[in-house]
């Protein structure tokens, strides 16, 4: 009975003080936003507030007894406090982001080049393309083991899983930005007898950077869930966090494996939102994303 | 004189004609020439291949049949938007065709410059296309083919999309800039007050495929006062190259 006490005012005082804000945003769309950005920020926190209060909800009231199934929330980021289960998490996100970052720079950069090579020749898009496509069809789960069995180095393989799918966004976006070039652009150069090269660097790679930010924005995304299936399936050498997943199921330490799966999607979020940044400095300028 | 002609002549069009390849005949019998001092437009109904005609003038096209013969390879060409690159300022905009044909860096930012002034544009240099009206876009791309200086300058539609106010006044540019560079102009258009008012010839085409129909000489002065657009011999003139231009629709 406590419990529910102890829920209810917790959403109640939540929910009061943005009301008024948010209604205001929502029927008049373009008023701009006060400087603590209100309207950007606070229907996002109204439904995390939400979910938190329903989670105490299901936690507390719902399973009672039984919430070994959902920890409630201060039980769950309490684990952080030890210092062993902080220092594990820790260290298996800094390998999880390691072969990350090196797969997804990696897919950039066959990415890139592999769609300059298309642009160029006609005869290397047709003859290549259709690859890409099937590379992106592949199921990783399926494929997995195979590259397990290729590449024994278990760092290599978590990235060579990143680049399967990671590659394909990285591929399709800087092809379709390299050919997104006005006609009356091409026209503009071809009138100065413009080498292909001139083209390539002062034309299509300057006009591909949305769409090669895009792709790099989807491929980072793509290539967090490749490390982190990556330490599922090659478990020797260094913990990710995939492989402390696995061993918190396994102990049934729940507190600690929801602890590691939220810090995981917060991890994907940075990870998204950091790379809508970086593009936003590299193009924002000239380039209306929205 | 014979001779004076000849080395004038800066375009030399004889018996051009264009088929494209779907069969669409695009122009056909085309005899034209454009000589220095000379501003030359060419009205005819949409779709009539005079944009063709500059295409094939700056060596984007090649006619199916006929001679073409360019006397310069100093040729401005400007395109019906502004055709700026979004990424690059005015100044860097303006410097492109310096750029790509490898004039030093300093040269090309005094032409550059030079151009902007010209065109009136100074004070935004470090501007990009994005933040600039529809009539100073066109005046960077004007800006932008300066650089070359030109002996022939192609216009294609230039100002169709602007508003009657800017295209009025980067008309009277134009022909400041004409008076100014001594450059000769071969400029489209479908506004026949825009071609009796920039030119000192009028060319008149027929409906596709496009054929000349009719000539008229502009006798008035360059440089030219705005107010003769209110005179009734502009009025008669423009009267009869609408006149012609309809004969030749039919």
């Amino acid at each position: 009975m406590t419990d529910t006490i102890l829920a209810a005012p917790a959403a109640d005082e939540a929910i009061t003080p943005v009301v008024p804000a948010t209604g205001g945003t929502m029927r008049r769309r373009r008023i701009p936003d006060g400087p603590l950005r209100i309207g950007r920020w606070g229907p996002p926190l109204l439904v995390l507030a939400a979910v938190v209060g329903l989670w105490y909800f299901l936690s507390l009231v719902v399973l009672g007894e039984r919430n070994f199934m959902l920890p409630p929330p201060h039980e769950v980021f309490g684990v952080f406090a030890v210092e062993k289960t902080r220092l594990d998490i820790f260290e298996a996100f800094l390998t999880t982001m390691q072969v990350a970052l090196v797969g997804l720079a990696i897919s950039a950069i066959i990415g890139i080049v592999w769609a300059i090579a298309m642009n160029q020749a006609r005869w290397v898009e047709r003859s290549t393309f259709p690859y890409a496509v099937i590379l992106q069809s592949i199921p990783i789960l399926a494929i997995a083991p195979l590259i397990g069995l290729w590449v024994t180095d278990s760092f290599w393989a978590r990235v060579v899983v990143c680049i399967l799918i990671a590659l394909f966004p990285m591929v399709s976006n800087t092809l379709f930005g390299l050919q997104s070039v006005d006609r009356s652009h091409r026209e503009l150069f071809k009138l100065q007898r413009a080498s292909r090269m001139t083209v390539l660097a002062k034309l299509e790679l300057p006009a591909a950077m949305p769409a090669i930010f895009a792709g790099l924005r989807i491929s980072a995304g793509l290539a967090v869930v490749g490390a982190i299936v990556g330490d599922f399936f090659y478990q020797n050498g260094v913990v990710g966090i995939g492989a402390l997943i696995r061993k918190y199921q396994s102990r049934l330490d729940n507190p600690e494996l929801f602890a590691t799966v939220i810090l995981a999607s917060v991890f994907g979020v940075v990870v998204f939102l950091l790379f809508g940044l970086i593009a936003r400095l590299a193009v924002g300028k000239w380039y209306d994303f929205s | 004189m014979s001779t004076a002609t000849l080395t004038d002549t800066l375009l030399d069009f004889r018996d051009v004609a264009m088929t494209f390849p779907d069969g669409t005949v695009a122009l056909s019998g085309v005899d034209l020439t454009v000589r220095r001092g000379e501003f030359v437009t060419v009205v005819g109904p949409s779709g009539c291949g005079k944009s063709t005609l500059l295409r094939i003038a700056s060596g984007l096209e090649t006619a199916s049949h006929g001679t073409t013969e360019l006397m310069t390879d100093r040729i401005g060409y400007v395109f019906q938007d502004a055709t700026l690159l979004p990424w690059r300022d005015v100044q860097r905009n303006v410097e492109l065709l310096a750029e790509l044909n490898s004039i030093p860096r300093l040269e090309r930012a005094s032409k550059a410059k030079d151009a902007i002034d010209l065109v009136g544009l100074s004070g935004f240099e470090r501007h990009l296309p994005r933040a600039l009206s529809g009539g100073m876009r066109m005046r960077t791309s004007l800006a932008r083919s300066l650089t070359l200086d030109p002996e022939l300058f192609l216009f294609d539609e230039p100002f169709g999309a602007l508003d009657e106010i800017t295209r009025e006044r980067l008309n009277d540019e134009l022909l400041r800039l004409f008076a100014e560079q001594q450059f000769a102009g071969l400029f489209i258009t479908h506004s026949v007050s825009e071609a009796v008012y920039l030119s000192t010839r009028v060319i008149v085409m027929s409906g596709r495929p496009g054929r000349i129909v009719d000539q008229f000489e502009v006798p008035f002065d360059m440089p030219r006062d705005p107010d003769v657009r209110f005179t009734a011999e502009f009025g008669e003139l423009v009267g009869k190259v609408s006149h012609a231009l309809r004969e030749g629709h039919a």
